[in-house]
């Protein structure tokens, strides 16, 4: 199939019908409102359905209602609507409902600005909302990828039953690149829901509850989510490696922060720098066993990200004291350029004397 | 020997928990008899709510999907744009559907959402142990207002259905009480109406009921009745609040 220019706003939308999913519901919030505006056009041409509703939660309530019944569906918003959500979203996991929600994030705290950030990690990793619960978390870092993960999200939600979030920012949501997509689904031939509601004939009455009366039951159903989770972390990490097999620095980025990464180790790589980058996909689960396993040649971590040290906090627990982990964090919709990332990690390359290891032996302090 | 009275077939044979003299046992009866005349059981959908509803499921042999505090609506909302066919209604308390789901209300109702609220109104939160609700009349005494709710800390009493009634999507909203035979009979008319509403797709449709809280009241269970329908009622008044012309006809 040829390739389209969209923006990730048009890819995540593309991709979201490409997995058979014709509803969405949700309400405009800069810097993603173009999701909206493009599916008010895209969904009633598939027998789908838009609804603009008049605030974020109302949105999760009928994404609630939507899933129950055993649909395909679709929000997106961005930080502070995401902040709306986080009681739904608990209970969208404690019900066990498969939803698709779209972050792209803007700078906080507060109304802060819609410039691209990485401000809300922690927000989307350890879930905002009440209760033992996990959101998985994808973070695409291009318009194909974005399309692509979309897909992969409404699989992984059917899969595991769980709310799967997608975390990009304003610079993915806006850019333009091109776009191969995917063959279409018939929502028709996706496999039918033994648990949903509705359509219920001579069965007995169903319910979906999250209320547990007994403790006992309650530790139950936690257990069963908590094994859940389990399967997710041992199955479902992604994560991608650039330039690292010969790397003595590895770089720590995601989304649009690991974009610039990649132009600085360009740059560092022609002045002979050995330095690679390693992206985590999965946010949640967190990419860990891989990078522990990085650590067993690489010594010096740079984490770079768009705010002021979030995903550093997993970086360390994953590495365990294995690798010294260094960061460069910009917070408040600042985009640093390629450069001046290059300009940090050749900081700490040669703060760490890693230069001198190409000077053979009997230098550099060897034995 | 032709049998007058049996339990509905939707209707669990489940002792109630609720207190003595509560109203919601015989709410869900009504339903229950309702949704089996109307021949509705295989095809609605119920959504409980917070506070007491949220024991509906117990009692109800329908599908039942639970809300999140204040967002029973959306979620009605989001069942029906799926299963067009199904009678879904919500089941929603003062304390929900009138705090933090009256913005809710307001839009589900204004956009003619074509499902059926529940909305039953004791005057105080009951689940919480007997605090002030929305709808509290004035001078009531309850856990967190111990002088009885003065006007210049907590405003007046908030009246949702004449609100939701005056909006353009709203095609049928009637209160009514539970303190008689007659009330009784004409409190399950209304919510058969709500349901023939919703059939019919004619738009929103709402059914409060006045119902007894003896419990928190700390009343006997016949004054916590009479209270409902007398010193409440005259906040919330009884009736049909809004009917709009097609209801109830053939399709």
């Amino acid at each position: 199939m040829s390739k389209q220019l969209l923006s990730g706003a048009q890819a995540l939308a593309e991709g979201a019908l490409a997995a058979g999913c014709r509803h969405y519901f949700g309400c405009p919030l800069s810097p993603q409102s173009q999701v909206g505006d493009y599916l008010a056009q895209r969904l009633p041409q598939v027998g789908g359905s838009f609804v603009q509703v008049p605030s974020e939660p109302a949105a999760l309530g009928m994404l609630l209602g939507a899933a129950m019944a055993g649909a395909r569906v679709l929000t997106s918003s961005s930080s502070p609507g995401l902040s709306l959500i986080q009681e739904g979203i608990s209970h969208l996991a404690a019900l066990e409902l498969p939803v698709v929600i779209a972050d792209f994030a803007r700078s906080g705290p507060g109304l802060g600005n819609d410039h691209p950030a990485q401000s809300d990690y922690f927000q989307a990793t350890r879930g905002g909302g009440h209760g033992d619960y996990r959101s998985l978390v994808l973070a695409p870092d291009s318009v194909q990828e974005l399309c692509d993960l979309t897909i992969r999200a409404f699989d992984l939600a059917d899969t595991y039953r769980n709310p799967v979030l997608l975390l990009a920012d304003g610079l993915l949501a806006g850019l333009k690149e091109p776009v191969e997509l995917p063959r279409p689904i018939d929502p028709a031939a996706l496999p039918a829901k033994d648990w949903a509601l509705g359509n219920r004939g001579e069965r007995p009455g169903r319910t979906l509850t999250s209320y547990y009366p007994e403790p006992k039951f309650l530790e139950n159903h936690n257990y069963k989510l908590v094994r859940k989770y389990d399967a997710v972390t041992r199955d479902q990490v992604d994560w991608q490696s650039h330039e690292a097999g010969d790397a003595r620095l590895v770089v720590v980025a995601y989304g649009s922060a690991a974009r610039i990464a990649r132009g600085a180790i360009a740059r560092l790589r022609e002045r002979g720098l050995k330095v690679g980058l390693f992206r985590p996909i999965t946010l949640w689960p967190f990419p860990a066993k891989p990078l522990k396993e990085l650590c067993r040649v690489v010594r010096h971590l740079l984490v770079v990200e768009l705010n002021a040290g979030q995903m550093v906090e997993d970086v360390r627990l994953a590495v365990a004291g294995r690798a010294q982990v260094n960061l460069y964090a910009r917070p408040g919709g600042v985009l640093p350029s390629p450069d001046q990332v290059a300009h940090r990690i050749s900081h700490y390359y040669h703060q760490a004397r890693l230069h001198e290891q190409d000077q053979g032996p009997g230098r550099g302090g060897g034995r | 020997m032709k049998q007058v009275f049996k339990r509905p077939a939707v209707l669990r044979d489940e002792e109630f928990a609720y207190c003595p003299g509560c109203g919601h046992s015989l709410v869900h009866r009504l339903l229950a008899e309702v949704i089996d005349e109307l021949g509705i059981a295989g095809r609605s959908i119920a959504v409980p709510a917070t506070g007491c509803a949220r024991l509906l499921p117990q009692y109800l042999d329908l599908d039942l999907g639970e809300a999140p505090r204040g967002l029973g609506l959306s979620v009605a909302s989001g069942l029906k744009r799926l299963l067009g066919d199904h009678v879904v209604f919500a089941y929603q308390g003062e304390g929900d559907l009138a705090a933090l789901g009256a913005g809710q209300a307001l839009h589900a109702a204004n956009q003619g959402e074509p499902i059926t609220v529940i909305y039953v109104n004791n005057g105080l939160l009951a689940q919480s142990g007997g605090q002030m609700a929305p709808t509290t009349p004035p001078g009531t005494v309850t856990a967190t207002t111990p002088r009885g709710r003065e006007g210049a800390t907590h405003g007046a009493p908030l009246d949702l259905s004449a609100a939701l009634a005056q909006t353009a999507g709203s095609a049928y909203v009637a209160r009514v009480a539970l303190a008689s035979p007659e009330l009784i009979a004409q409190a399950k008319a209304a919510l058969a109406k709500a349901f023939a509403v919703q059939i019919q797709g004619q738009g929103f449709s709402l059914v409060e009921v006045l119902a007894p809280c003896p419990e928190h009241l700390h009343l006997e269970p016949l004054e916590a009745l009479a209270w409902s329908a007398g010193e409440l009622a005259q906040r919330f008044p009884l009736g049909v609040l809004k009917d709009i012309p097609g209801n109830g006809e053939e399709s």
